[in-house]
């Protein structure tokens, strides 16, 4: 379970100050599903982040199961990263120079999983994701709806807790948009996980059970 | 997982890599070569010392010249009964100008010292001839002085004279070890050399050039001064030219001298025990043999000028400066193009962080592919440098080494020439750039640096790269 009390992550850019978020304030229950909505420029990445264990803020806390995240060495939130979260990325973020398999052993690594393992698992992963044909294919060799899928089974082979997605349908057509929300709650739903998603898709903020709005740093919650 | 991602960011990313191999390449193929090439300076300046010095000799013994040994001009009279032309032929042996001489006392005093293994005396000495028809008055006439420093007695008639002058070196060798000393750069390759029984035998060791020239074969006689001797043996220098054109024994070079050298030796030939001991054999000598110049083969190296002298200037200081620059440079090169990829590839590196890669792990991969690089830049370097060491030995530019130009004044100079010859005597030598281990060893040392400061700068870059930042940037 998330619990953010009185997030405060300020940016400095050139002389001026910006509050990407101004004290938010937030519960995220085990399983649930959140959508954070908001016009750009207004602080849902950086509070995905926040969530991710990708930056700390300035001020405030950011609990994950009790631990703050904001007061954990690099080395711990790196072992937070690697075990309990995985990241959908708007660009898909694949290796380009490693395969499909490989981009979703690539997850595996920092757990110490052995090669054999790895591949099993990899291999699993992606016939969930249905790309169990295109193992060994390069990312430049996929299109972009493929790319993604091998980007949600690199975050779900570690069996994650939580599960991350900044905009992942933002570089995908109508029709892959559909799919890949489909893949997403329906790997929600059979992992059982947390699962927030940042989009400025209404079409994904109906699906959601929760949505917070976040505007010039302040978050509000709603109840679809 | 590290050797896959390796070969393939290799494979994916081959003119990168090819740019920076071939940089590192560029720097260590120098290194190999001018590091060959100094080699093979040293090399042909070991031989021209060899040469001049004479194998297995460490150190030379000479006393210098004082203003009354240099011996009287040698005085030729030429008898002339009755009028008209006369061929006449003489011959006047001198200690070689401006050495001095030591008792032959000084040979024991050496070789009692500790640290030295052989010590033996020489006698340098020259031989002046003069050939011709003389139409002279007979009487007091005015003198003339021939080229060579002989004295030519008679008043000139009315008729022309046609006087020849010439002359060639004699050594006087101590038969009982001719592993030491002026010999011991020759080898003997007709007949036989000196034996130890030998001491005052009327026989003579004979240089191939100069036994060339004058048509001088083994078993021949061959008359010095009036004293006949058999010729036992041609010897031919290892490299450059002989120390003398004659050898004969010590006895008999100490008796041909028309100044008297009875028990006097021009210079004694010290072989040390071990090159450790050269050092302090000198100084002892120094000491106890007041007035004589010790001279070691690291004396001579320092007087050698010429073309080898400058292209080993130009190997150590241009040549080193060169390739520390190149090499410089091509580490800088190859650390900002790798810096400049992990820039490229901050994307990449910042999804490895988020995903769980810890810092170490991005960086081992990042150090991974500049250590490749620099292996790759290694391997092409060795095969560059090695193709240039090659053309070197091929082409064998011909190197002149000088002697004497720069010696110190009487004392110094060659250990087997006296030092007015060592003023002109120059050395032959081929150059060559010997590959050694220790030169690959360098530049296997060199690939490796090369590879590791490459990975560092790239390290350092990916290390300071936030996750949120890496990919704030691209989106």
């Amino acid at each position: 379970m998330y619990r953010l009390s009185g997030v405060v992550k300020r940016y400095r850019r050139g002389r001026a100050t910006i509050d990407a978020l101004a004290g938010v304030d937030l519960t995220i229950e085990d399983g649930d599903q959140l959508v954070i909505k908001g016009p750009t420029g207004g602080g849902k990445s950086t509070l995905l982040q926040m969530l991710g264990g990708l930056d700390r803020p300035t001020s405030g806390t950011v609990e994950l199961d009790g631990t703050d995240l904001a007061r954990l060495s690099e080395a711990k939130l790196t072992r937070v990263r690697a075990a309990t979260v995985g990241f959908v990325f708007q660009n898909f973020n694949l290796i380009p120079t490693l395969n499909a398999q490989e981009n979703v052993e690539a997850a595996l690594v920092p757990l110490g999983t052995r090669a054999a393992e790895r591949r099993r698992r990899a291999a699993e992963a992606l016939e969930s994701v249905g790309l169990a044909e295109r193992r060994a294919h390069l990312p430049s060799e996929l299109s972009g709806g493929q790319q993604q899928r091998v980007a949600i089974a690199r975050a779900l082979v570690k069996q994650p807790k939580v599960l991350l997605a900044d905009e992942p349908t933002g570089n995908l057509d109508e029709n892959m948009r559909d799919e890949i929300v489909g893949l997403l709650e329906k790997m929600w739903r059979e992992h059982g996980l947390t699962y927030v998603v940042v989009t400025h898709d209404t079409a994904i903020a109906r699906r959601a059970s929760r949505v917070a709005t976040i505007r010039k740093g302040h978050v509000k919650v709603a109840e679809n | 997982m590290f050797l896959i991602y390796l070969r393939r960011e290799l494979r994916r990313r081959r003119r990168a890599a090819l740019l920076v191999a071939s940089g590192l390449a560029v720097g260590i193929a120098l290194v190999i070569t001018v590091s060959s090439v100094a080699t093979g300076m040293r090399d042909a300046q070991d031989e021209v010392l060899k040469s001049l010095y004479g194998v297995g000799t460490d150190l030379a013994v000479k006393k210098e010249g004082q203003e009354n040994d240099r011996p009287e001009p040698p005085a030729f009279r030429f008898e002339q009964k009755g009028e008209g032309e006369k061929t006449q032929s003489k011959e006047f042996v001198r200690p070689t100008g401006g050495l001095g001489s030591m008792d032959e006392s000084a040979v024991r005093t050496v070789a009692g010292r500790d640290g030295v293994a052989a010590a033996v005396g020489g006698l340098d000495l020259h031989v002046d001839k003069l050939n011709g028809k003389f139409a002279l008055d007979p009487g007091e006439g005015p003198s003339q002085q021939g080229p060579g420093g002989p004295m030519i007695q008679g008043r000139p008639g009315s008729g022309t004279s046609e006087v020849e002058v010439d002359g060639y070196s004699l050594f006087g060798v101590d038969t009982s070890d001719v592993t030491v000393g002026p010999m011991s750069s020759s080898e003997i390759t007709k007949g036989k050399g000196f034996t130890s029984a030998q001491a005052d035998a009327k026989v003579a060791v004979v240089d191939s050039g100069y036994a060339r020239q004058e048509k001088i074969e083994v078993g021949d006689t061959f008359t010095i001064s009036g004293t006949k001797f058999e010729v036992i043996g041609i010897a031919t220098a290892d490299t450059g030219e002989a120390a003398a054109n004659v050898y004969v024994p010590l006895e008999r070079a100490q008796d041909l001298s028309a100044v008297d050298m009875k028990d006097k030796v021009s210079a004694v030939y010290v072989k040390a025990t071990d090159a450790d001991q050269v050092d302090t054999v000198k100084a002892a000598i120094e000491k106890e043999l007041a007035g004589t110049t010790v001279t070691s083969s690291s004396d001579l190296a320092d007087q050698v000028s010429g073309s080898l002298s400058t292209v080993s200037d130009l190997a150590t200081s241009i040549g080193r400066w060169l390739s520390v620059t190149v090499l410089a440079a091509a580490f800088l090169v190859a650390g900002l193009l790798t810096s400049s990829a992990v820039n490229r590839r901050v994307r990449e590196f910042g999804t490895l962080k988020a995903i769980g890669w810890r810092s170490g792990r991005v960086i081992r991969q990042i150090a991974g592919e500049a250590f490749a690089h620099g292996v790759l830049g290694g391997l092409l370097g060795i095969a560059l440098g090695i193709a240039g060491a090659l053309a070197v030995t091929a082409a064998a530019p011909t190197l002149t080494a000088s002697m004497g130009s720069n010696q110190p004044a009487g004392g110094g100079g060659m250990l087997i020439s006296p030092p007015r010859e060592a003023a002109s005597k120059s050395v032959e030598v081929a150059l060559g750039a010997p590959l050694t281990a220790t030169t690959i060893a360098l530049a296997v040392a060199l690939a490796v640096a090369g590879g590791l400061v490459a990975g560092a700068f790239g390290g350092w870059r990916a290390a300071r790269l936030r996750p949120a930042d890496a990919l704030r940037r691209v989106e």
